[in-house]
């Protein structure tokens, strides 16, 4: 009996909740209740891409960041990264990472190069090069 | 704004992104396409529906809506270094339109999955794009077993505006998937420079 009940926590635990009962933690924790980028505004699109700011020094030391900061500036050092790339990296919400993102873009720990607006989509010598590579693959 | 700089400083260096949308009715192959296409495993995000809903006027399952996710499929095409191509698969379902407005702000193009089975399902994606005018491409994955049917038929059925490209694929194929992203750019390209000399006329 009791050796019974001492192998099965492990069960139990997994019992009182599964996937469908969602992350643990409510995303908008991990951004203190933050919906929005902070004061600055800034709207990151998906394909923004997020470089490490090369000037800044002593990346994750800052106290001020916390396990997720640190796990985007992580992602970030492997390569330059677009905002979907960083979400799905850390697996976290695009939402979630929006506001992260403006924390770190804040503290000039990264940044960000703003995709081509629509109304001047790349000239033809991009589009060419484009098509040229699709070919290519 | 900080984020601006970059751009404008070293246009040489400045990393380049387009994006590329891939729309249709649910199981009609966008992600296989994304996949077939993409250099990267498909990733997929999930977007919170309590920001992104918040326009939505919906009065069932409000409860719900903080912990529901939309996910998206997306993937990469690298041309070169500074300039990579980003593939989005929408999301399917009509309750996520809303999602659509963000993901086509600065697109390049889309492509538009069909499945001649069940054509109006590409109803709305048609619409759409061709509302906002954004250049696309239909893109109709043969299935196997399907009857084939001409990209003249399939324009006809769909009212296309004139000079809307439709493609046949198989969106398993890489070569398959690559050829429409090409026609798309193709076509994106000709509607820019069409634009700008209307503008200038």
């Amino acid at each position: 009996m009791t050796d019974e009940s001492k192998g099965s926590p492990r069960q139990v635990d997994s019992q009182w909740y599964d996937n469908e009962a969602g992350p643990l933690v409510r995303p908008y924790a991990m951004t203190g209740g933050r919906t929005e980028p902070g004061p600055s505004g800034v709207r990151f699109d998906l394909i923004a891409l997020v470089t490490l700011d090369a000037d800044a020094i002593g990346l994750g030391d800052d106290t001020a960041l916390g396990p997720e900061h640190r796990a985007l500036i992580g992602l970030c050092r492997a390569e330059t990264q677009s905002v979907a790339e960083l979400a799905a990296g850390a697996d976290l919400p695009v939402g979630v990472v929006r506001v992260l993102l403006g924390d770190l873009l804040e503290m000039g720990f990264i940044k960000v190069n703003r995709p081509v607006p629509p109304a001047q989509l790349p000239d033809e010598k991009i589009l060419r090069e484009v098509i040229d590579g699709l070919r290519a693959l | 704004m900080v984020s601006e700089r970059s751009e404008a400083v070293d246009g040489e260096t400045a990393a380049m992104a387009l994006k590329i949308l891939v729309a249709g009715g649910f199981g009609v192959g966008k992600t296989t396409l994304v996949g077939a296409v993409s250099e990267i495993r498909p990733l997929r995000t999930e977007e919170l529906l309590s920001e992104a809903g918040q326009s939505v006027d919906d009065t069932e399952g409000v409860d719900r809506k903080t912990t529901t996710t939309v996910a998206m499929d997306f993937g990469r095409i690298t041309i070169r270094s500074g300039l990579s191509l980003y593939l989005f698969g929408t999301p399917g379902q009509d309750r996520f339109w809303f999602l659509w407005d963000e993901l086509s702000q600065g697109a390049l193009g889309a492509v538009v999955l069909a499945d001649t089975r069940r054509l109006e399902d590409c109803f709305p994606a048609v619409d759409y794009f061709e509302h906002r005018r954004i250049p696309f491409v239909v893109a109709v994955n043969c299935f196997a077993h399907a009857r084939t049917y001409g990209a003249q038929d399939v324009s006809r059925a769909l009212d296309l505006d004139r000079g809307t490209p439709v493609v046949l694929c198989d969106a398993r194929d890489r070569d398959s998937g690559k050829e429409v992203l090409i026609r798309l750019v193709e076509y994106a390209g000709r509607m820019h420079t069409a634009r700008l000399l209307d503008s200038v006329g």
